[in-house]
């Protein structure tokens, strides 16, 4: 992109792409903001060809005293929270296995990917009814091998299972992530560490870890962004019951149990900004690691 | 001290046997250079020393100890890398500190012996930086230094000039010799570049395959090589072979001839040629004669002041009494 005339053929050909793009965003964000402001219960009437009444804030208000408000928000945080931490443990020790010279290195490492190619809802299924049924799914079996009551994993212990079934599902992501990240790191640094005197555990702490840092950064933003909107996993386990309704859900039974747009739409700009907090520090540092 | 002995050590990667059986003995306070082509296993054997591979079968005795199943932060060596493998987090002070940390040394002492190596390496204004933010040159020095805290009997020296440019080479070289004179302490040190082994080393060990071809003090290899790989291994410009009838006069198979031990002359001389490159370095003039019905080229360093040029034809005469004799086996004989 040199000359003058070449940057602004550039400009015309990346016009149409970027105006889709924001049209494609743009709408739905306003959209959605403008509903936020009005009172809009479609059984009761209300609809766009009947003009819809001006509420202020009254949606955001309500949407935020309701008694569902706290928990979810709770809910979603023991949610990202525990993924994010079981992702990321687990993540880097299984990196650290995989980078080990071992037979059949190629049909591991797809392997160990596969889960993240399994559909959301698929792999909800696949937990629910193969593994976490009460009387048909192995884990039942396997507590009753060894002559314990089986747990009723979606009613009883219903947050845990979701995080369990979301932690397999992103574990993959955070694998890939950190194996390229500790292949890149230089061998010699670490046999210096050995020769410095350093045995296995603080040559970890000393050397890979910190060497691992940005990728973790970036495996936690980039996971955050996505975990702050899991739905299927929720809709097709448990529904929202037993404690386990995110801010997501909420918001979708909102608009579509309550029939109750205005308040859902509400829900959805905090949502919003929520969101865009976590991408502005990934953006940041996204963006740093491609300077360096 | 530190006196390091190999016995009968051999180092095979599966199938692929590196270095077959070898013996060496490095003596106390020697600068001892391994030298060889790429691939000759002098990297292997230094790693061999460090314990950062396993030798398949022999012994490593360094001061009399078996040190052979000895981890390598147990060897009392300390080595600085090719890469220098500085750890990139930390800055220059922690990174020199790192082995002393490591031994859990107290920090009072450690911050004086870190401020000691600094002053040694003129690294005191560099301390609290990133390696990232140091050139090649000071880079190397803070490898060293991490090396030096740890008062090691043994330094091992990874080809660690092969990063710097030409330049810099130059000053790291001095500034290494001059650290060995000072420490008076055993340092191996490996290299492909034999301009670094001919300067630095008291002793020197030529390498090919994995097998130890000599071992003398760089002008005794100069003088007296012991093959024809040696030969033309050690000294630049590379020794001139000349085989066939030429080298029949003197009863041998082979005959080498330094381009230093070649006079050269406008008008007569043993041999002729026709000049097809000259170099003019200013001090030294290096020509590379064709056509003289003896070798491919001949290479002879001649003074600054002589200006053949490219085309013109010149007579040589060889010093007749350092002319190398080399049976069918490369062997040197007299």
């Amino acid at each position: 992109m040199a000359t003058q005339q070449s940057r602004s053929a550039a400009r015309i050909m990346m016009a149409p792409a970027v105006f889709l793009l924001l049209g494609w965003m743009l709408i739905p964000l306003c959209m959605t903001l403008f509903f936020s402001f009005k009172k809009y219960l479609p059984l009761r009437g209300d609809s766009m060809a009947n003009g819809l009444e001006w509420v202020g804030f009254a949606n955001y208000v309500r949407f935020v005293s309701s008694s569902s408000f706290w928990p979810s928000i709770q809910t979603t945080l023991i949610i990202v929270g525990g993924v994010l931490v079981i992702t990321i443990v687990l993540g880097i020790a299984l990196a650290i296995l995989l980078d080990q010279p071992m037979w059949g290195q190629g049909v591991v490492r797809i392997l160990v990917i596969a889960p993240f190619f399994v559909m959301p809802t698929v792999s909800a299924l696949v937990w629910k009814n193969m593994f976490m049924d009460p009387v048909n799914g192995i884990l039942a079996h396997l507590w009753k091998f060894f002559g314990a009551e089986p747990i009723q994993w979606l009613s009883q212990a219903s947050l845990p299972s979701l995080v369990m079934i979301v932690s397999w599902q992103w574990l993959p992501f955070a694998t890939l992530i950190l194996l390229t990240a500790i292949q890149s790191l230089d061998s010699e640094q670490l046999e210096a560490a050995e020769m410095d005197g350093a045995p296995v555990h603080k040559r970890f702490f000393f050397i890979v870890l910190p060497h691992l840092a940005r990728a973790i950064t970036i495996v936690t933003l980039i996971q955050t962004i996505f975990l702050l909107a899991i739905f299927a996993e929720i809709f097709v386990t448990t529904g929202g019951a037993f404690g386990t309704k995110t801010l997501s859900y909420l918001i979708f039974q909102r608009v579509l149990e309550s029939q109750n747009v205005g308040l859902g739409s509400a829900g959805g700009v905090y949502a919003i900004i929520l969101a865009n907090i976590v991408a502005i520090f990934l953006m940041r540092i996204v963006g740093k690691n491609l300077d360096a | 001290m530190g006196q390091i002995t190999l016995k009968q050590v051999t180092k095979s990667f599966g199938n692929v046997e590196v270095i077959p059986s070898l013996d060496l003995e490095i003596g106390d306070g020697e600068f001892t250079v391994f030298v060889g082509p790429s691939g000759c296993g002098k990297s292997t054997l230094l790693r061999l020393i460090a314990g950062l591979e396993d030798i398949s079968s022999g012994q490593i005795l360094i001061d009399g100890q078996d040190a052979t199943s000895v981890p390598p932060a147990k060897r009392g060596l300390a080595m600085v890398f090719q890469s220098y493998a500085l750890y990139p987090h930390m800055s220059v002070r922690k990174n020199i500190a790192f082995p002393l940390r490591m031994a859990k040394l107290h920090k009072a002492e450690q911050d004086r012996r870190v401020e000691q190596a600094a002053a040694v390496l003129n690294l005191t204004d560099y301390l609290d930086r990133r390696p990232g933010q140091l050139s090649g040159g000071q880079r190397q020095r803070v490898a060293i230094g991490r090396a030096i805290v740890r008062e090691p009997s043994a330094f091992l020296f990874d080809e660690p000039l092969s990063n710097l440019d030409a330049a810099l080479r130059v000053g790291m070289r001095l500034e290494i010799s001059e650290l060995h004179e000072r420490l008076k302490t055993t340092m191996i040190y490996v290299t492909h570049d034999q301009v670094e082994a001919m300067t630095m080393a008291d002793k020197i060990v030529v390498l090919r395959a994995g097998n130890i071809e000599q071992v003398g003090s760089p002008l005794e290899l100069y003088k007296n090589p012991r093959n024809q790989f040696v030969a033309g291994f050690i000294g630049s410009p590379k020794m001139n072979f000349i085989q066939g009838e030429e080298a029949a006069k003197y009863g041998a198979h082979t005959i080498g001839i330094r381009p230093e031990h070649i006079a050269v002359s406008e008008t007569d001389g043993t041999w002729s040629g026709i000049v097809s490159v000259s170099e003019h370095l200013g001090s030294d003039t290096f020509f590379h004669i064709h056509d003289t019905g003896l070798a491919d080229t001949i290479t002879v360093r001649a003074g600054g002041e002589i200006g053949f040029r490219h085309g013109d034809r010149i007579h040589m005469t060889p010093r007749e009494d350092v002319i190398h004799k080399f049976n069918e086996n490369g062997l040197r004989f007299t």
